[in-house]
């Protein structure tokens, strides 16, 4: 029995779709067994009634769910637009943007310079840049706490050099947020970055230079476009988690103002609502998954490789 | 390099950006700031992280003594080891399948690997406790199992993302061309495709290491008896005082890390010459 | 490499169950002394593995879900009846231990564990204000430092974010009792809290070290970590608010599901003599509920005001009864509203 041609290309392809779920169902299985399939639990648990002790009781209700857009007024028992979630949820958002901005500015130049250096010394650079964080994220934590604080290492130095002439309030403020999202994230920028530049083809980088294009033409119209896989695995792997962050915003934010983990924290913990809780992860949950696909159907364009 | 136009009168390099260099060379010293600090208060004779009293050993002796917080170091190390491997033997299968290419449900499978990123650690933390604890009583099965599992399924965005970004560029036509040479497609994975996907796995691990070595939510509600982990350690500490053992400790592991590197580095320079 | 990994890890346990005199203790960080801990494995040959953990509600979390290998655990007062209705702690008959009668009378009948049926005293305190005199020298035995500030002290405060330490101190403070649902009263907590929140620099832990280095001036804390403050500023004193002030205290129990029952009881009662006791309190600067225990304290800790306080003072401290839920959801209503 003789393949028509179109029926040799159907079974191939069929071998390659075959191929293709065969390698992907390990990381999927797993996935499914320690991360997605008990978040399951929690999306259920959304749709019930707060045990009057922490956990929850088998009743089903929306009110969690409605309780993450209004709020019952304690005082009037009226509900209004839960302004305060809603400022939570703002907050978190824009200082994630920020971070992922810093880190890119940052993480990108860094990148580059990784590299563009020699071959043999690359792995060396790499590790100068991670090695700072095998040192445990609280201790890293409080250290940058040591820098910032007012009679720390930043405000002595600047007080020192003349620049100002009492410290600076930086601990407990947005900034020292920032500063300290921006440096726990940063490894998370260079290394998808790296891996994407390493490949660059200089030839192309160099074609332009003898076109007279300006450096930076080159950096817009070439570098970044072929490193652009790498800018889109960067930007998701810092803006996602840090939209959740908790250890660093109840630290060095000095739990003044709340971000979206802390606040998640707070109803599984001293707030007794694990609805509520659920019920927001959930919605932080489709909100970052849809912005996610948007995100690299934008980001990444039409697929050119077949 | 060699053809770079003539009216260039400085020796020109094609890779330079301008103030690029800077930014590493400041961004990298940033990195390091935190750090020194940690070590000097590591020498701290007082008992605190950020008051400084004087130069003294003393609590390279107490982590000497303290059999707990050792313990809770060589389990954090472990567990980042394995947790990274799995997840990035996973992922890379997981990018090699899934980088290129159209296919149905790619969409489905990209949301699907980058879930642990969307949820709040908290979140899963409880979900996992509960389910955990239900397949440990039904089973039976205790151990390091639950906390390798966790931390593995965690990491593998943080793995498949560099590999994914690393093969996306890769030209499909020198697997093509392989292919067409009659290489089986083991062969071709081997020789050509895992060669060029390297620095994409090495990154991919690396953040899976440290990722796994930094997690304490998670790890704090799937631990059982007897198996606390650094961070968990310290998080119990946050409420009181942290005492500069943890500096100690810190310290020490980066001293290890960088005789390592070091040995590592003088050793294949030695070869290449 | 994972079903390897897994294999190993299994047979580990195996080989650490075979083991005869083990006992898992659940506990707060940094709580437990090790030399308390060598001591007893000293005389008795039980080993004593320590967990930490950071919250009450992580505690009752994990240990709700099951199968987590604990034999005891240290929940606080507001938390035991909490652990207790859940069936969680094992009821045992304490009283007939050799040790008990060390017990402080005060601490027997208490009302989240009438005659120590569940628990069994591990340490106790308060949460008050600490004060920088050299930054303020009025009256520190009162809420007005941290509700109404002295100019002195104006965004130089720091209120450790303890939801129900801090509902309960601000409560007492406009006249109420802890758990209250008074709507009236409730509202003018958080007016309080909202304008006072003004006057504060932060709500943050580990105020041991910002109060002894002066990057804050005052704060709601607790005596123990006030009290090392003071050693490492002198300047640094404690005051109990006479509106009220919440006590509390950390109990050890037997968990319903412990493996090593008899190993835990004979662990309870070794911490109930006083020189064990002492141990306990020389480790983590809290005073414990054992008679006698002083005599074996560190000779700082013997008159630190912070850990004794005066009678007159004592009197205005209150135990935190647990909260029904409906309390709850005011609480973290306005708690939200104070940090969105």
């Amino acid at each position: 029995m003789s393949l028509a041609p179109s029926d040799a290309e159907a079974a191939a392809r069929a071998a390659q779709a075959r191929r293709r779920w065969l390698l992907t169902l390990p990381a999927l299985i797993l996935l499914f067994c320690a991360a997605s399939g008990p978040l399951l639990v929690v999306a259920l648990y959304s749709f019930l009634t707060a045990g009057e002790y922490s956990g929850v009781e088998w009743t089903f209700t929306l009110d969690a769910w409605r309780q993450v857009f209004w709020t019952k007024d304690i005082f009037d028992d009226v509900w209004r637009p839960a302004d305060a979630h809603l400022s939570i949820f703002w907050r978190s958002i824009r200082l994630s943007l920020l971070t992922t901005l810093i880190t890119l500015l940052l993480g990108f130049p860094t990148a580059w310079f990784i590299a563009t250096r020699p071959r043999r010394n690359r792995a060396l650079w790499l590790f100068l840049i991670t090695i700072p964080f095998w040192t445990n994220l609280l201790i890293r934590t409080f250290a940058i706490m040591e820098v910032i604080r007012n009679q720390g290492v930043l405000n002595t130095l600047l007080l020192w050099s003349g620049a100002i002439t009492e410290p600076v309030q930086i601990l407990y403020t947005d900034a020292a947020v920032l500063i300290g999202m921006a440096y726990v994230y940063l490894p998370l920028m260079v290394l998808p970055l790296y891996a994407a530049m390493e490949r660059v083809d200089l030839r192309l980088v160099e074609a332009a230079h003898d076109l007279y294009a300006s450096r930076w033409r080159v950096l817009r119209r070439v570098i970044v476009p072929l490193v652009r896989p790498g800018l889109v695995a960067g930007s998701i792997l810092v803006f996602v988690p840090a939209i959740g962050a908790y250890v660093t915003p109840r630290v060095l934010g000095g739990g003044r103002n709340m971000m979206l983990g802390n606040f998640i924290e707070l109803q599984f913990g001293q707030g007794r609502n694990w609805p509520l809780g659920a019920a927001l992860s959930m919605t932080l949950l489709l909100m970052v998954a849809v912005a996610l696909i948007l995100y690299v159907r934008y980001a990444e364009g039409e697929e050119r490789d077949g | 390099m060699a053809d770079a136009p003539m009216r260039r009168t400085r020796p020109f390099s094609v890779t330079a950006m301008p103030g690029f260099a800077t930014v590493a060379a400041a961004t990298i010293l940033c990195l390091y700031a935190p750090i020194l600090v940690v070590v000097a208060y590591s020498f701290n004779a007082g008992a605190s992280i950020q008051v400084w009293e004087g130069f003294s050993l003393r609590w390279y002796a107490v982590a000497w003594d303290n059999g707990a917080v050792q313990d809770a170091t060589a389990r954090s190390l472990a567990l980042a080891a394995s947790a990274s491997a799995i997840a990035t033997t996973l992922a890379t299968m997981a990018a090699v399948a899934t980088a290129r290419g159209r296919f149905r449900g790619r969409t489905a499978v990209y949301v699907a690997i980058n879930q642990p990123l969307m949820a709040p650690e908290i979140v899963t933390a409880v979900a996992l406790l509960i389910v955990f604890a239900q397949v440990k009583l039904i089973t039976g099965v205790q151990g390091l199992g639950y906390l390798i599992a966790a931390h593995a399924a965690f990491c593998i965005p943080f793995a498949y993302l560099p590999i994914r970004a690393r093969l996306k560029g890769l030209d499909p036509l020198l697997e093509t061309a392989a292919a067409d040479l009659y290489a089986t497609p083991w062969r071709t994975f081997r020789r050509i495709t895992l060669p060029l996907m390297g620095p994409g796995i090495a990154a991919g691990a690396m953040l899976a290491f440290v990722i796994s070595l930094d997690d304490v939510i998670i790890t704090e509600f799937v631990k059982s008896a007897g198996q606390d982990t650094l961070p968990t350690y310290m998080l119990g500490q946050l409420r009181r005082a942290m005492t500069p053992e943890i500096n100690a400790i810190s310290t020490a592991l980066l001293g290890a890390t960088l005789v390592l590197l070091t040995c590592f580095f003088l050793l294949t320079r030695t070869r290449d010459n | 490499m994972s079903r390897l990994m897994m294999g190993a890890a299994a047979l580990a346990l195996m080989a650490g169950g075979a083991s005869a005199q083990e006992l898992q203790l659940y506990n707060w960080g940094n709580y437990t002394s090790p030399e308390l801990l060598a001591k007893f494995e000293a005389e008795t040959g039980i080993k004593v593995t320590v967990t930490d953990y950071d919250s009450n509600d992580t505690a009752l979390t994990k240990i709700e879900a099951g199968a987590h290998g604990f034999d005891m655990v240290v929940p606080s007062a507001n938390y035991v009846p909490i652990f207790v209705a859940k069936g969680l702690l094992m009821e045992v008959d304490y009283s007939a231990m050799e040790n008990f009668s060390n017990l402080d009378p005060r601490w027997v009948d208490v009302p989240w564990d009438q005659g120590r049926r569940y628990t069994i005293p591990w340490q106790w305190g308060t949460t008050g204000v600490a004060v920088n005199t050299s930054v303020y020298d009025g009256d520190p035995n009162t809420s007005d430092i941290w509700l109404n500030p002295p100019e002195a002290l104006k965004g130089k405060i720091n209120v450790v974010p303890e939801m129900n330490d801090v509902m309960a101190l601000a409560i007492l403070y406009e006249g109420g009792q802890p758990c209250t649902t008074d709507r009236e009263l409730l509202r003018r907590v958080r007016d309080r809290l909202m304008e006072a929140k003004q006057s504060w620099m932060s709500m943050d832990y580990g105020m041991t070290e910002r109060l002894g280095a002066a990057d804050v001036a005052a704060s709601v804390n607790w005596n123990g970590s006030t009290f090392r403050a003071r050693l490492l500023n002198p300047d640094v004193v404690y005051g109990y608010p006479k509106e009220g002030y919440p006590l509390w205290m950390d109990s050890v129990g037997i968990l319903s599901d412990a493996r090593n029952v008899e190993e835990a009881k004979t662990f309870i009662n070794f911490i109930m003599a006083p020189e064990n006791a002492a141990m306990i309190s020389n480790f983590a600067r809290y005073a414990n509920g054992v008679t006698g225990s002083e005599a074996f304290m560190d000779d700082v800790m013997k008159e630190a005001p912070e850990i004794f306080p005066s009678p007159e003072l004592a009197a205005a401290g209150v135990f935190l009864p647990t909260c029904p839920s409906e309390a709850v959801q005011f609480y973290t209503a306005i708690w939200t509203e104070l940090q969105k």
